[in-house]
């Protein structure tokens, strides 16, 4: 199955039957692996589903398909909702989601290209690491004439990195249009919320002094995100930024906003009050997870 | 190709220019050292296929390593403390633990940087370097070397260190000899003491060799281009036919060459050894020459600690 570039009107309710299914999968996965980084994945999952179902070129049939798009997950902890994402395109099976963060799995704590040569375009997690290989993916692909984009997503806190900033300066040097990042603002690091640990505001003013089209939008809303890829893919001569301005763990009441649930791992009661919350939509079921009956 | 006193870096812009001529997929960045690691004729021959990144290491060596997922061959050039040193988590992860195939080309390793004093020397770079899994290590010993081990570093596929010297050092090695990759050269035959040395203490090694024979003293000289993968045979075969070991480099003797001949032996064959390099300091401004002599990187060095571990054979 090939899914061309924002081809067609996006549809906003498959979109958001998607991204329901990609929290429901992504609260499982790390409740199922017993660890992982539940509340900025959390966050993502209307960027995920808007680039997956409808933004992102890539093809099941042809992976390796040189004018694929490529997306950099440079805040690599949030991978799991990423995993479900390649899942629910078919690019993946399923029931590997099951195998998250265990001996084995390709599903790596964070994205491995030495596990995952096929998918994960640069191995990430150290914080700051991302945007110069997504700019050297665009340089290379642009010397060959490729139409391929390139997506990076980043954490709000990760911007403190200073290397991001020198390599944002790199992808308007090079006047990168094909480069679009996606920050995931929900104002909440490690340590506390961003403002109290090291404040990066204002940051959209940061981003166009360093050279980069920005656009603001709701991370949560469906129609602005489709909207703000089109605007990104038309915009010459300059990188995008999209600030994504998100609740951490949003979906989940009893996790949002709080810091604890960075990195938290929900009981076997608050998986069940946490899916319930999420709810289920009649067009995806859940990956299986072997043992259990469902 | 080389003879006479000539530097190993513009023996790498010679081998870049030419690999360039020969394949479009060699692209070259620098960060703002264009000319001092002689990256300029490539840059001038083949403007599409040179990068300026200014003065941002960590971030030239990502780039570098997006491309090569794209399917380019990129070098990156700078001197080896600030690709080795400040550059250090972005080879890593980009270059190491991805496996992709960016070559870290390098001048000024070691103590020849001189008056620019200890900032700007890299005595740890061969040790950040070789710890890293998946890492090639390639330190030539003269410009003939350095211009091999480039179009080498080339056909490789995977990450590559290459770490070239700043000044002019003899050119000791045959142009004509072939440099395969892991493989260490025995430059002087000997049996008494076998010398292993890399980079621009080779020359030295030789140099000491000579004025070990006047005593009657016949040394062997190993030249390790290759530190990782290390020719472990090699190392073996030599310790056994001299039953001792001096290890030279232009380098600390803490994880350099001389531990990785250390590793060798203590698993292999325990063979009195002792080491010429740095002792576990910074270094200073100064001329080269000064500097080799006060941090005790001469041949009057090897040949006085290839005494020394006579004693012990």
């Amino acid at each position: 199955m090939k899914q061309e570039r924002m081809k067609g009107k996006p549809d906003v309710q498959k979109a958001a039957d998607l991204a329901q299914q990609l929290r429901r999968d992504t609260v499982r996965m790390i409740a199922h692996a017993g660890s992982g980084h539940i509340g900025g994945a959390l966050s993502l999952a209307e960027w995920m589903a808007a680039l997956y179902g409808w933004a992102f070129e890539y093809d099941t049939d042809n992976i390796k398909d040189p004018d694929r798009d490529r997306i950099i997950l440079s805040n690599g902890h949030t991978c799991a909702i990423w995993y479900a994402s390649l899942a629910r395109s078919g690019l993946i099976p399923l029931e590997e989601l099951a195998t998250h963060r265990k001996m084995g799995s390709r599903l790596q704590g964070h994205p491995s290209r030495k596990a995952m040569p096929e998918f994960v375009e640069t191995s990430s997690g150290p914080l700051g690491q991302g945007v110069p290989v997504a700019n050297g993916i665009a340089l290379s692909m642009r010397a060959r004439s490729s139409r391929g984009r390139v997506y990076i997503v980043l954490g709000d806190g990760e911007l403190q990195e200073g290397q991001v900033w020198e390599s944002f300066m790199t992808a308007s040097h090079y006047r990168l249009d094909s480069v679009c990042a996606f920050i995931n603002l929900n104002n909440i690091q490690i340590d506390g919320t961003v403002q109290e640990v090291m404040g990066i505001e204002p940051l959209a003013q940061r981003l166009s002094s360093f050279g980069w089209h920005v656009i603001e939008i709701d991370g949560h809303d469906l129609p602005s995100l489709f909207n703000a890829l089109q605007e990104a893919a038309e915009t010459k001569g300059k990188p995008t930024a999209i600030i994504g301005r998100t609740v951490m763990s949003k979906g989940v009441p009893f996790m949002e906003g709080k810091a604890a649930w960075h990195g938290a791992t929900p009981s076997a009661e608050q998986t069940e009050e946490a899916l319930n919350h999420i709810g289920t939509n009649t067009r995806y079921r859940d990956f299986p997870i072997a043992g259990n009956e469902e | 190709m080389y003879s006479g006193n000539k530097s190993m870096r513009e023996a790498f812009g010679h081998a870049l220019a030419d690999l360039g001529a020969h394949n479009e997929k060699i692209v070259v960045l620098t960060a703002d050292l264009t000319d001092a690691i002689k990256v300029g004729a490539f840059a001038k021959a083949f403007p599409d296929r040179f990068y300026q990144m200014g003065i941002k290491e960590s971030d030239m060596i990502g780039t570098a390593a997006g491309m090569a997922i794209d399917g380019l061959i990129p070098f990156t050039s700078t001197f080896a403390i600030f690709a080795a040193s400040l550059a250090n988590q972005a080879i890593r992860v980009n270059c190491a633990y991805n496996g992709t195939n960016v070559k870290i080309a390098t001048s000024h390793g070691g103590v020849c940087v001189g008056a620019d004093g200890a900032t700007h020397q890299a005595f740890e770079d061969v040790a950040l370097m070789r710890t890293l899994p998946g890492m090639t290590v390639l330190v030539p010993c003269d410009a003939n070397e350095a211009y091999h081990a480039t179009v080498a570093s080339a056909a490789l596929d995977g990450p590559v260190y290459l770490r070239f010297g700043r000044i002019a050092t003899p050119v000791v090695t045959d142009p004509n000899e072939p440099f395969i990759v892991g493989k260490a050269k025995i430059l002087r035959e000997g049996t008494d003491v076998s010398i292993i040395a890399m980079g621009m203490m080779v020359p030295f090694a030789l140099e000491a060799a000579e004025t070990l024979k006047k005593e009657g003293i016949e040394a062997q000289v190993l030249n390790i281009h290759t530190v990782k993968p290390l020719d472990e045979e090699a190392i073996i075969t030599s310790a056994l036919t001299c039953g001792c070991v001096v290890t030279a480099e232009e380098h600390t003797v803490i994880g350099g060459l001389g531990g990785a001949v250390a590793e060798v032996l203590a698993r292999h064959r325990p063979t009195p050894m002792r080491m010429v390099g740095v002792a576990d300091t910074f270094g200073e401004s100064g001329e080269p020459e000064e500097i080799l002599r006060k941090y005790h990187l001469t041949p009057e060095d090897i040949v006085h600690q290839v005494r020394q571990v006579l004693k012990e054979k």
